[in-house]
C-alpha cells in the first residue's frame, strides 16, 4: 500500500511538471493561472461534495473570502506572508463555524444548499453595500460595488521588494495547486478519508459504528473552505482587484458546472472540468454572437439530464467496458454488471 | 397616527412582496417537491413580457395581469415537458438542472434586451397621509397578494382541481392510484406556478429597473420564504412571509434598506437551524 | 448474579398521541443472550431505537454498565463499546465488504490491527470470495453477513440487532445461528426477531412485547407454550 502511494505520487509530480513545463508553449501563462487557480477552486468542492457527500451550493463564499481577507490584509500588513496564511485560515474557521452550525443541527442536503447559498447571499449583498467611506477595515476601505484595487501583491516570504507575478504567479499557482492535490490525495487514502467516503455512502451506518459524524462532516467542510480561500488569495493576486462579483450567483453555479461537467467522485474531474470550461468561456469571450452564460447554462442543463456522471467517469467506464470486453474475449472472465454508481447526491 | 399608518403600510407592503415573490416557487415545491431555482428568471420574463406589451400598446393592466402570466406559464410548461419531467424525485439534480436554465435564460435575455435597464412607470400616483407620501402602487401590490392567496385558498378548498391537487401534496402515489395522472397533475402544476411567477414578475417590474439578471434578486427572499415556511402550502407562505416581511422591515426602518435585506437573509438561516423542517412542520401541521 | 449492562428504567416513546412504547422496564446481565417477540407494531422496533439511540425516549432512563445513555448520540452509545445492526441492512453501498469492515473495525482498534482483524473476521465469516465485491451487488444474505461482521470486529460487549434473520435462506440462517452462538459465550445479545425457529435456536430467555408493554419475561419454552402469548400472536396474524 505504502509503494502504491509512492508510485502515484511520483507520477502525478511528473505528470504535473511536465504539464508545467509544456503547456505555456500553448497556451499564455496569464491565461494558464487563472485555469489552474479555477481549477482549483473546483478542486475544493469536488472534495466536499464528490467525497463527503456534502453539498454545498456557496463554495464562492470561501473563495470570495479567502480573496477579500488577502486584499484586507495585504493593504494593511504590506508583506504578503502573513495575508496569504490569513486568507487560508479566515475562511477555515468561518467554515467550521458554520458547518457546526449546519451538521450539528442535522440538516438535510436540500436544507444545506439552500443555507450555503443565503449565506454567499449575504456577502454579496453586504459587498456590495460598502461603498461609504466608514465601511473599512483598518486602512482598507471596503469599496462596494467597485471592490478593492491596488493591494500589494505576492512577494517571495520575507523579500517585501520581490514581487511574484506574470510566469513567475504561474508556477507558484501550479505547484500551489500539486501539493494541495497530493495532500488531499493522502488524505483520501487515510482512515479520514475512508470515513469521510463511507459518510457518503451511509451516514446512519457509520454513526452507529461510533464515528461522530458531524465532528468530521464538519472538519471536512473546512478543509474545502481552506482550499477555496487559497485559491481566492491567489485569485486576487491574479487579477489585482477583489470584487463582489466572487460572491455571485453566476460564480457559485459555476464550480457547481465544473465538477458537475468534469465528475464528481473522482479527483482529476472537477480541475478538469473548471480548466476546460474556464478555457472555452475564454475563447467563447472572444466572439460575441452567444452570450457565454447562455452556453454555462445549456452545458448544466444538458449534462444534468444526459450525463450526471460527469466526463471522467464516463470515460473511465467506457475504457473499462471496453478492458472488459477484452478480458471476455479472451476468455478470462465474464464480463461483471461493472455500470456506474450513481452519482451521490441523495 | 399618521406615522403608525404608514409603517403599517410599509409592513405589510412588505409582507405583501414575499409572499408573490415566492407563492409560484411554493406551489411547485408543495407540490412536486421540486425547487425551481429558474424562478427567479421566470420573474424577470415576467417583467420583460409585461414591457414588452405596454410598449406594443397594450394596456398596462392586462399586460401585468394577462399577458405576463400566460407568457410564463407558458414557458414553464416547456420547460416541464423538456426537462423536469426526466428528474422527479432527483431533487438535488433538479435543482441544478433549473439552475442551468436560469442561467441561460440570464444569456438568452441578455441577447435580446441587453444588458441595459428597461422600465415602465408606475401606472397608479402616489397620495399623502398626513405629512407622508404613500406610494400608491405598494397598495395595489397588497391588493393582488391578497387576491392570489384567497383564489389559491378557494381553489384548493373547493375545486376538484384543488382536491386532487391536495391529495397529490399528501402522497404522489395515492393520487396515481385513484387514477390521477400524476403527469398531468405536474404539468397544470407547473403552469399555474410558473403563470404565479410571472405575474410577480410583472408587477414589481414598475418598482425596479429591469436588467436580466434581475432574478437573481428574487431567488434568494423566495426560496427561504418557503424553505422557512415548511410543508402547509398557504399556511407556510403566510406565517413565514409574515416573520421575515417582519423582520426585513423592522431592520430596513431601524437601519437601512440593505441591513433589512441582510437581516432577512440572517433571520432566515437561524430559523432553519431551529426549525429545520420549516415554521409549519411544527406549528400548523397537517394545515393548507 | 452477572453484573447488568443494560437497564431501561419507565423508558416510553410516545409519536404524537399514540404511545409506541409504554413504560418499560428491562434488564440485561452480562453474556446474556436476550430476544425481543412480538407482533407487528408492538413496539419491539420503537425500544430498540431508543436503546441504540436512533429515538430519543419521551420518558424513562437508560443505562449501559452505569452510564446514563439517555438521549445520547448513537456514535456516543456505539462508542461505548456497543455493537449495533438495524432492521434493514445499513450498509455502505458504494464501498467493498473489506472497507466496510476496516471501517468499522478502524474506529475502536490501530490501523495495522484493523487490517489483522479484517482478515481474521472475513475467514471467520467465510466472507473471503466476496471480501472485494461492492456492497451494493450482493444479496441479502450476505449483506446481513457482512452487517453482522461489521458489528463483531468490534469486539463489544453489548450487541444489539434488529431482526438478523429477516429474509434469510436457510443455510445463512444455520450460519448466522452458529455466529450468534459463539459470540453469546463473551457478549451480553439482544436480538428483535420474528421468527420463532430462529429464536428457539438461540434464546434462553425471551421478553414478549404487547401494545407497547412488556407481556411477559420468561423461558423461550415457557413463553412459547404460554396461552396469552398464543393469543396475541394468534390474535394478530389472522
Amino acid at each position: 500500500m505504502q509503494s502504491a502511494w509512492t508510485r502515484e505520487a511520483f507520477v502525478t509530480i511528473l505528470v504535473a511538471a511536465l504539464l508545467m513545463w509544456l503547456l505555456p508553449y500553448a497556451v499564455s501563462t496569464y491565461t494558464l493561472t487563472i485555469l489552474i487557480i479555477y481549477g482549483m477552486l473546483a478542486f475544493s468542492l469536488g472534495l466536499i461534495w464528490g467525497f463527503g457527500g456534502i453539498l454545498c451550493f456557496g463554495q464562492a463564499a470561501f473563495f470570495g473570502l479567502g480573496a477579500y481577507t488577502y486584499a484586507v490584509a495585504a493593504i494593511n500588513i504590506g508583506e504578503s506572508t502573513l495575508p496569504m496564511l490569513l486568507a487560508v485560515a479566515v475562511p477555515t474557521l468561518f467554515a467550521l463555524l458554520l458547518g457546526a452550525m449546519m451538521f450539528y443541527g442535522r440538516l438535510s442536503d436540500v436544507y444545506l444548499g439552500v443555507i450555503t447559498l443565503v449565506v454567499t447571499l449575504i456577502f454579496f449583498t453586504f459587498m456590495n453595500a460598502t461603498a461609504g467611506s466608514q465601511y473599512a477595515i483598518g486602512s482598507a476601505r471596503l469599496g462596494g460595488f467597485n471592490g478593492i484595487p491596488g493591494f500589494p501583491i505576492l512577494n517571495v516570504p520575507g523579500q517585501p521588494d520581490l514581487l511574484i507575478y506574470g510566469d513567475a504567479l504561474f508556477y507558484v499557482c501550479a505547484v500551489c495547486l500539486l501539493v494541495v492535490y497530493l495532500l488531499v490525495s493522502h488524505l483520501l487514502r487515510s482512515g479520514f478519508g475512508r470515513i469521510a467516503v463511507a459518510i457518503r455512502e451511509n451516514e446512519t451506518r457509520v454513526s452507529l459504528l461510533g464515528y461522530d459524524v458531524r465532528a468530521r462532516k464538519t472538519l471536512l467542510f473546512a478543509i474545502g473552505a481552506a482550499i477555496a480561500g487559497l485559491a481566492g488569495a491567489l485569485f486576487a493576486n491574479w487579477a489585482e482587484i477583489v470584487t463582489p462579483s466572487l460572491f455571485s450567483l453566476v460564480q457559485s453555479a459555476e464550480i457547481i458546472i465544473w465538477c458537475i461537467v468534469g465528475g464528481l467522485g473522482t479527483r482529476i474531474g472537477p480541475i478538469l472540468g473548471a480548466a476546460g470550461l474556464a478555457y472555452l468561456k475564454f475563447l467563447l469571450g472572444q466572439q460575441s454572437m452567444i452570450d457565454n452564460t447562455v452556453i454555462m447554462g445549456l452545458v448544466l442543463v444538458l449534462f444534468v439530464l444526459f450525463l450526471p456522471k460527469g466526463l471522467v467517469p464516463a470515460v473511465l467506464s467506457l475504457w473499462q467496458a471496453g478492458q472488459g470486453r477484452r478480458r471476455r474475449a479472451r476468455g478470462l472472465r465474464p464480463f461483471g454488471s461493472q455500470r456506474g454508481r450513481e452519482r451521490p447526491v441523495g | 397616527m399618521d406615522l403608525f399608518f404608514v409603517i403599517s403600510l410599509e409592513v405589510l407592503y412588505g409582507i405583501a412582496s414575499l409572499v408573490l415573490i415566492s407563492v409560484g416557487l411554493a406551489i411547485v415545491f408543495g407540490m412536486m417537491k421540486v425547487i425551481n431555482l429558474a424562478h427567479g428568471e421566470f420573474m424577470m420574463i415576467g417583467g420583460y413580457a409585461a414591457i414588452t406589451a405596454v410598449n406594443l400598446g397594450i394596456n398596462i393592466f392586462v399586460a401585468m395581469l394577462i399577458v405576463a402570466p400566460l407568457v410564463v406559464g407558458v414557458i414553464g410548461l416547456v420547460v416541464e415537458r423538456l426537462v423536469i419531467r426526466h428528474l422527479y424525485g432527483r431533487l438535488v439534480d433538479t435543482m441544478l438542472a433549473t439552475w442551468g436554465l436560469s442561467l441561460l435564460f440570464i444569456g438568452l435575455a441578455t441577447m435580446i434586451f441587453g444588458n441595459t435597464t428597461t422600465g415602465i412607470s408606475t401606472p397608479i400616483a402616489g397620495f399623502t397621509v398626513g405629512n407622508y407620501q404613500v406610494n400608491g402602487y405598494n397598495l395595489f401590490v397588497i391588493l393582488i397578494a391578497v387576491c392570489v392567496i384567497a383564489g389559491l385558498f378557494i381553489v384548493l378548498k373547493t375545486t376538484r382541481l384543488g382536491l386532487i391537487a391536495r391529495g397529490t401534496m399528501q402522497r404522489s402515489d395515492m393520487a396515481a392510484a385513484l387514477g390521477h395522472s400524476p403527469d398531468r397533475v405536474y404539468m397544470a402544476t407547473f403552469f399555474c406556478g410558473s403563470a404565479l411567477s410571472g405575474l410577480a414578475g410583472a408587477v414589481f417590474a414598475p418598482l425596479v429597473g429591469l436588467v436580466p439578471t434581475s432574478g437573481g434578486s428574487y431567488i434568494a427572499e423566495a426560496f427561504i420564504t418557503v424553505i422557512v415556511g415548511g410543508p402547509a402550502l398557504i399556511a407556510g407562505l403566510l406565517s413565514s412571509a409574515g416573520l421575515l416581511g417582519l423582520i426585513s422591515q423592522f431592520f430596513t426602518f431601524a437601519i437601512s434598506p440593505v441591513i433589512g435585506e441582510m437581516a432577512l437573509l440572517v433571520a432566515a438561516v437561524i430559523l432553519l437551524r431551529i426549525l429545520p423542517q420549516g415554521v409549519t412542520s411544527r406549528f400548523f401541521k397537517g394545515r393548507l | 448474579m452477572a453484573e447488568t449492562v443494560l437497564e431501561a428504567r419507565g423508558v416510553s416513546m410516545h409519536f404524537g398521541g399514540v404511545v409506541a412504547v409504554d413504560t418499560v422496564d428491562f434488564t440485561l446481565s452480562a453474556r446474556e443472550l436476550r430476544c425481543l417477540i412480538g407482533p407487528n407494531g408492538a413496539g419491539k422496533s420503537t425500544f430498540f431505537k431508543c436503546l441504540t439511540g436512533l429515538l430519543r425516549p419521551t420518558d424513562g432512563q437508560i443505562f449501559m454498565r452505569g452510564h446514563e445513555t439517555t438521549g445520547w448520540h448513537p456514535h456516543e452509545i456505539a462508542s461505548l463499546g456497543v455493537g449495533i445492526k438495524t432492521q434493514v441492512p445499513n450498509v455502505m453501498d458504494g464501498l467493498s465488504v473489506r472497507e466496510n469492515i476496516w471501517i468499522a473495525g478502524r474506529r475502536f482498534l490501530p490501523p495495522q490491527e484493523t487490517d489483522r482483524r479484517v482478515a481474521e473476521i472475513i475467514d471467520r465469516l467465510a466472507l473471503g470470495e466476496i471480501a472485494r465485491r461492492s456492497l451494493g451487488e450482493l444479496a441479502h444474505g450476505e449483506r446481513q453477513r457482512v452487517e453482522l461482521a461489521m458489528v463483531a470486529i468490534g469486539d463489544p460487549w453489548l450487541i444489539l440487532l434488529d431482526e438478523p434473520a429477516a429474509g434469510m435462506s436457510a443455510t445463512d440462517m444455520e450460519r448466522m445461528i452458529a455466529i450468534l452462538t459463539e459470540m453469546a459465550d463473551t457478549t451480553a445479545i439482544v436480538v428483535v426477531e420474528h421468527d420463532m425457529q430462529f429464536i428457539r435456536s438461540i434464546a434462553s430467555t425471551v421478553t414478549v412485547f404487547h401494545q407497547g408493554a412488556v407481556l411477559i419475561e420468561d423461558d423461550v419454552d415457557r413463553v412459547m407454550a404460554d396461552a396469552t402469548v398464543r393469543d396475541v400472536y394468534l390474535g394478530r396474524t389472522t
